[in-house]
């Protein structure tokens, strides 16, 4: 009986001592870069040898890790470590990794890898580690041709990327844009498409006819663009894989960035009717266009958000061009942005979390993001020009285009393409072979 | 039968008025005040006046001795408060002049007690060679009160055991994990993801145990922002450690809930 009674007076004596316990909240951090090893995948001297003979590819390890380290860097989260400082070999290092020595370098992380050559196939494997936790993270091989290397070097990065971040990369994706070449007043243009990482650019149109406002289907590699055959829009569909072209459609007046609906079976874009713009979408099925708005006013740039149940547009409905928000069947239209200066480019992030916009204000150009009710308001990047934001497949980073003033001569005239991710820090440029407007980011290749 | 209901009665007493002592649920609630900011009025005349060396303190003496029968032999006062500012020396000739009182006047013990004395005489005696000596006793003197001032009683340190950490001590550790802790970016701000992870820790502040309190979220599906979150915190923690704890008080935080909230930062 005595013994019950001292066990439940101990009991209770311990629940008021764990009551006691002591809590701090950590509401702050840094926003430094995580710093990361990427170790070069290592090869055997039989397929290193086979490589070179059969494919004349040496060095591929190196090479594949090197994408990785790049697209890492570019992120701007990931500070990818001097390779120099390493002290394990990277073949040892993908076994069993000495955590003390990546720990003395600083590494937070840890990529180490393998390539073999298997039946004329490439197999590659990666393994990311928890320097800190000491623990392996995660553990993938892809077998693929050897051709497709830097692929995989994206794949890679993308799930590395999940992994350490819980959101999609945006690797393994393509960037269509409209090439420039020649003065300003006789640009020829063509539609141009490359990796993210600015490789394999490729020509899809021959420059003989004005091309404008390229946008991928968010489902699949189509592309919907705009051109002036015989001085009439028309709207265009591509098939990037097949190079098959088709007409949508010749639509009248002035007619504005044609862009997929969430599903890719419909096209909402604007086109002047009877003098006045609306906004409509055409069935890619049956052809059917259909209007969404009736409004003597300037309505353009229409953009689905993604479930497909709103369409963000600007319009000057209010008496200058701002930034609205409608049901997609047209109706409860609310204007959104309130801000001084002229809204306009809203296009809805694949998050749906965040709208970006251009806006032009005391003639400086802004390219922000705003929560999709107007408020939040975040302007990310000024210059002398710049213009149409297009998201990454994760609704982290957004390209863009920014042109240079020319000198009095016209000379000094140029259009480039830009990146700049949602903290408004990391802004870097897009090489391309050549100028570049219009950017559209592909949904990512790999799903 | 009678006995053991009695007892039985008895002992679930005792068990009702434990739970209501002792279980936070059952007792009432403290009115949500403002914390209290305790002040301690001390009296400071001791480290602010700076005492006198030895052979200040001697001479001092001798001149309030030599003051006084001035005063004795030429009253009325009025006289003596006039000869008093006549009598300030030069730093030279006071050297002179006060080895002349010593060789009148001698030898006096030397008083060890430091006596309080007004400004004036202070100015009186002020003797450059003497003020590294100054300097040095008050040093000393400050240290001593110090040492004796961050001493905390047994007594003391067990009601320290009853309260958590103070605002000073937060604050460090706050800060500490602030600096190691890369809040993951892509993370949506509008979801609860608050990561709380309980720690056992060392006396010097490093590592014993550490656990996520939620830890069966982290392996749920759909919950990918959660656990990178939770792994970056631990991150933080391992990258921090050893934390940087109070001194004194061991019993209070050996045990610590760290509560990770990134939504401040990422609402900007």
């Amino acid at each position: 009986m005595k013994k019950i009674l001292l066990f439940i007076l101990f009991f209770l004596f311990n629940v008021s001592k764990a009551y006691c316990l002591i809590e701090v909240d950590i509401t702050r951090g840094n926003l430094n870069p995580l710093p990361i090893a990427v170790s070069p995948l290592f090869s055997d001297s039989d397929t290193k040898q086979e490589l070179k003979n059969e494919n004349n590819i040496s060095k591929l390890g190196e090479k594949i890790s090197e994408v990785v380290e790049n697209n890492l860097r570019r992120t701007g989260l990931f500070n990818p470590l001097e390779k120099n400082a390493f002290l394990q070999n990277p073949d040892v290092a993908h076994l069993k990794p000495r955590f003390e020595d990546w720990k003395l370098i600083k590494a937070q992380a840890l990529i180490t890898g393998q390539v073999k050559f298997v039946d004329e196939k490439l197999r590659v494997e990666f393994r990311l580690w928890d320097v800190l936790a000491a623990k392996e993270l995660m553990a993938i091989a892809f077998t693929t041709v050897p051709e497709n290397w830097r692929r995989v070097g994206h794949i890679i990065s993308d799930k590395i990327y999940e992994r350490l971040t819980g959101e999609k990369g945006y690797f393994d994706t393509r960037i269509i844009y409209v090439a420039e070449q020649g003065p300003k007043t006789q640009r020829i243009k063509k539609l141009a498409i490359m990796d993210q990482d600015s490789v394999n650019t490729k020509y899809l149109t021959l420059g003989n006819e004005l091309v404008l406002t390229p946008r991928f289907n968010p489902t699949n590699q189509m592309v919907t663009y705009l051109s002036y055959f015989k001085n009439l829009p028309r709207v265009y569909l591509l098939d990037i894989e097949t190079g098959i072209q088709e007409v949508v459609g010749d639509f009248p007046g002035m007619t504005f960035a044609p862009r997929f609906s969430p599903d890719g079976k419909k096209i909402i874009m604007s086109f002047a009717k009877d003098g006045n713009s609306d906004i409509y979408t055409m069935n890619l099925e049956n052809r059917i266009v259909n209007r969404i708005t009736n409004h003597p006013s300037i309505d353009t740039s229409p953009s689905y958000s993604p479930d497909g149940k709103f369409i963000t547009f600007n319009s000057d409905r209010s008496g200058f061009q701002q930034i609205y928000v409608m049901k997609s069947d047209g109706s409860n239209v609310k204007r959104i942005s309130f801000g001084k200066g002229l809204y306009g480019t809203p296009v809805w992030s694949p998050r749906g979390d965040l709208i970006a916009f251009t806006k032009l204000h005391k003639g400086k150009f802004y390219i922000g993001v705003m929560r999709t009710d107007g408020s939040g308001e975040r302007l990310l990047t000024e210059n002398y020009y710049q213009e149409a934001p297009s998201w990454s497949p994760n609704g982290r980073v957004l390209i863009f285009y920014r042109e240079t003033k020319s000198n009095s001569e016209g000379k000094g005239f140029s259009a480039k393409l830009w990146s700049i991710d949602l903290t408004g820090y990391n802004e870097r440029q897009v090489p391309t072979e050549t100028d570049g407007s219009d950017p559209s980011w592909s949904s990512l290749l790999s799903n | 039968m009678s006995k053991s209901i009695l007892l039985s009665s008895a002992f679930h007493a005792l068990i009702i008025i434990l739970t209501i002592v002792t279980l936070p649920f059952v007792a009432k609630k403290p009115l949500d005040l403002p914390p209290l900011i305790s002040v301690e009025l001390i009296q400071i005349s001791d480290k602010t006046n700076i005492p006198f060396a030895p052979k200040a303190k001697k001479i001092i003496e001798k001149i309030k001795e030599k003051e006084k029968k001035l005063v004795s032999e030429q009253a009325p006062p009025k006289k003596v408060k006039k000869i008093k500012p006549e009598a300030i020396p030069m730093p030279d000739q006071k050297v002179e002049k006060i080895k002349q009182i010593d060789d009148k006047q001698n030898p006096e013990v030397e008083d060890t007690k430091i006596k309080q004395v007004s400004e004036f005489e202070k100015k009186e005696i002020f003797d450059p060679t003497n003020i590294a000596a100054l300097i040095d006793k008050s040093k000393e003197n400050l240290a001593e009160t110090d040492i004796k001032s961050n001493k905390i009683t047994q007594s003391q340190d067990k009601s320290l055991n009853n309260v958590g950490l103070t605002l000073s001590e937060e604050d460090a550790l706050k800060a500490q994990i602030f600096g190691c802790w890369s809040i993951p970016l892509g993370l949506p701000y509008n979801e609860n993801l608050m990561v709380r992870i309980k720690l056992k820790l060392k006396p010097d502040g490093t590592i014993i145990d550490s656990e996520i309190l939620d830890h069966a979220r982290m392996n749920k599906p759909g919950q990918n922002f959660y656990k990178v979150l939770a792994e970056s915190a631990l991150r933080a923690i391992q990258l921090c450690q050893p934390l940087r704890v109070p001194s004194t008080g061991y019993e209070r935080w050996k045990d610590l809930q760290l509560n990770f909230d990134a939504r401040e930062m990422l609402e900007g």
